[in-house]
């Protein structure tokens, strides 16, 4: 009963706003917008005779491998200059600018530096997605409970026990935060980076349907990468609700007092 | 300044022995608090939170350290613990000059919801400073078994700690502090933030355990009632900048008991006297030769 409920509510909101749709294509035919019977017949032989292979697979391999790129850079790079002072102060201002310059201005300088390849597209994704999780472990970081360090001191818990014991863990709620903001980054960049100087991925195939007018095919691209997107998304909340368990007890214990 | 008053002028420069509690001939000592000052450098100037504090704990003692508030009780265990360094005097364990915190040492602190770590269930809390101190698996779960059993706590070894009271949250610290088999026990304020019948029975088990296990423990209390009942000694401090106020013997029965210890003559003597000190050492009254 409990699951059919919340089956309901999953599905409430994208039956409705499919029938929205069906309604408001029902009349004159719109070039432009297709009906979903025209985009359901579309979606079969556009992505599955062939396209799920030599697009939308590398396509989701390599945001895959930037965005775990990011992560694992984020964090790693995050701990460094977290638990550092001077570091802390000496790279503030330069992440600061590095942060700000839109990854998509960066495309043509990794081309040049690194060749028209996945590994460009992959450094793409990781020099936008790293820095929510790079800004929020050093965050995490330099705010953990003095407390718990004196704890951790005491018991001569420290260096990298410390770190794997200690500081990883209480800095965790901040770090997934970063997390999930890295993932949806990491999806626009995952087509930005597709759309120059290339000749296969989800991205170019967009692009080409536009080009070409193949509108209905063009509309099932946009389904294509908003279905990542919610696949990913729940990836996140199964993989958080496990990292996380003991913060969100202890959020529900402190709300309830 | 203060001491050159007393001074006579034709006299070689020597100040008066400061006020001291009570300390024990070379090599008798397990814990030796030895001329401690500590001074916090802040941008709005030095704050001076103990001045000069020197007292010995023998092997196996059960002290009491207590004062009104804002006289560097804390500071002083953090010094002891190791977690702070002196600005002058030092304290050794054992002997050993203390530059860190030291292996046989442990310390309970009074904001036990900040001292365990919450991600962290009951039994890995307890048996963490074990598996960081390379304590083999068999052993180090006898020894969580054993600690948890000994504060009550062997039913929820699989909870979260803040899934527990105040007062089982400070047991399972407690229990964490054991496990890890110190020879100095350093409590600092421990009971402060828990109910009053809570209180009473977490005084009942350190005072058990203290027992059982024959450790040293450094007791840290604003409470008056509580260092009498706790301690065989207490330890007043004087108001900042601190100084030893009074050592004092507390001849209670061994025995102790919240209803009959309480209501002993004695035991109103003695809180009568160490509340007098208090509020003597409140009015800022310091004692003779302090400097």
């Amino acid at each position: 009963m409990k699951t059919l409920k919340s089956a309901g509510y999953l599905i409430l909101l994208p039956v409705l706003l499919v029938a929205l749709w069906w309604v408001g294509t029902s009349g004159e035919p719109n070039f432009f917008v297709p009906t979903p019977a025209q985009l359901v017949d579309t979606f079969g032989p556009t992505w599955f005779e062939g396209r799920i292979a030599t697009d939308v697979l590398p396509s989701i391999g390599r945001l895959v491998a930037g965005v775990l790129l990011a992560i694992v850079l984020g964090i790693v790079v995050g701990l460094l200059v977290g638990l550092n002072r001077t570091l802390r102060a000496l790279t503030e201002p330069v992440f600061e600018f590095f942060r700000a310059l839109p990854p998509p201005v960066l495309i043509p300088v990794l081309m040049l530096l690194i060749g028209v390849n996945d590994s460009m597209k992959v450094a793409v994704i990781v020099s936008g997605a790293i820095w929510p999780v790079l800004l929020n472990t050093i965050e995490g970081v330099r705010s953990i409970d003095p407390v718990q360090n004196e704890t951790s001191r005491s018991y001569g818990i420290s260096g990298f026990a410390r770190i794997r014991y200690q500081v990883l863990p209480s800095a965790t709620p901040i770090i997934m935060a970063g997390v999930r903001q890295c993932l949806s980054i990491g999806l626009i960049l995952m087509v930005i980076s597709e759309m120059f100087a290339s000749s296969s991925g989800l991205g170019f195939t967009i692009v080409q349907f536009q080009r070409s007018f193949a509108i209905p095919e063009m509309w099932s691209g946009i389904i294509v990468l908003g279905l990542i997107g919610v696949v990913m998304s729940f990836i996140f909340q199964w993989a958080e609700a496990r990292v996380l368990r003991w913060y969100h007890g202890l959020k529900e214990v402190e709300n309830a007092v | 300044m203060q001491s050159d008053a007393t001074t006579p002028v034709a006299a070689a420069p020597a100040v008066p022995p400061a006020p001291a509690g009570r300390t024990l001939p070379d090599g008798q000592a397990l814990l030796s608090v030895r001329g401690v000052k500590k001074v916090y450098h802040t941008d709005g100037g030095d704050i001076e939170a103990v001045r000069n504090l020197t007292f010995d704990l023998a092997r196996g003692e059960l002290a009491c350290l207590v004062g009104p508030s804002g006289s560097g009780k804390t500071t002083l265990l953090k010094v002891i613990a190791g977690l702070l360094g002196a600005t002058e005097g030092q304290v050794t364990l054992d002997g050993q000059k203390i530059t860190g915190p030291p292996k046989k040492m442990a310390v309970v602190f009074q904001e036990y919801g900040r001292s365990l770590f919450p991600w962290l269930r009951v039994a890995d809390n307890v048996e963490l400073p074990l598996k960081n101190a390379g304590v083999p698996k068999a052993e180090r779960k006898a020894r969580v078994n054993e600690a948890l059993e000994a504060v009550g706590l062997d039913a929820v070894p699989r909870s979260y700690p803040w899934q527990l009271s105040g007062g089982m949250q400070q047991r399972v610290a407690i229990a964490r502090a054991v496990a890890y088999q110190p020879e100095v026990l350093l409590m600092d304020e421990p009971f402060a933030a828990v109910d009053a019948q809570t209180r009473a029975d977490l005084e009942d088990l350190v005072r058990r355990l203290w027992k059982d296990l024959g450790m040293t423990v450094l007791f840290v209390t604003h409470d008056i009632d509580e260092s009498i009942y706790l301690g065989g000694r207490v330890i007043v401090l004087s108001s900042s900048p601190t100084v030893v106020q009074e050592d004092l013997v507390i001849d209670l029965p061994d025995e102790r008991d919240q209803l009959e210890t309480r209501s002993l003559p004695r035991f109103t003597e003695l809180r009568h006297h160490v509340y007098e000190q208090i509020q003597l050492a409140k009015r800022g009254h310091r004692p003779d030769g302090a400097p």
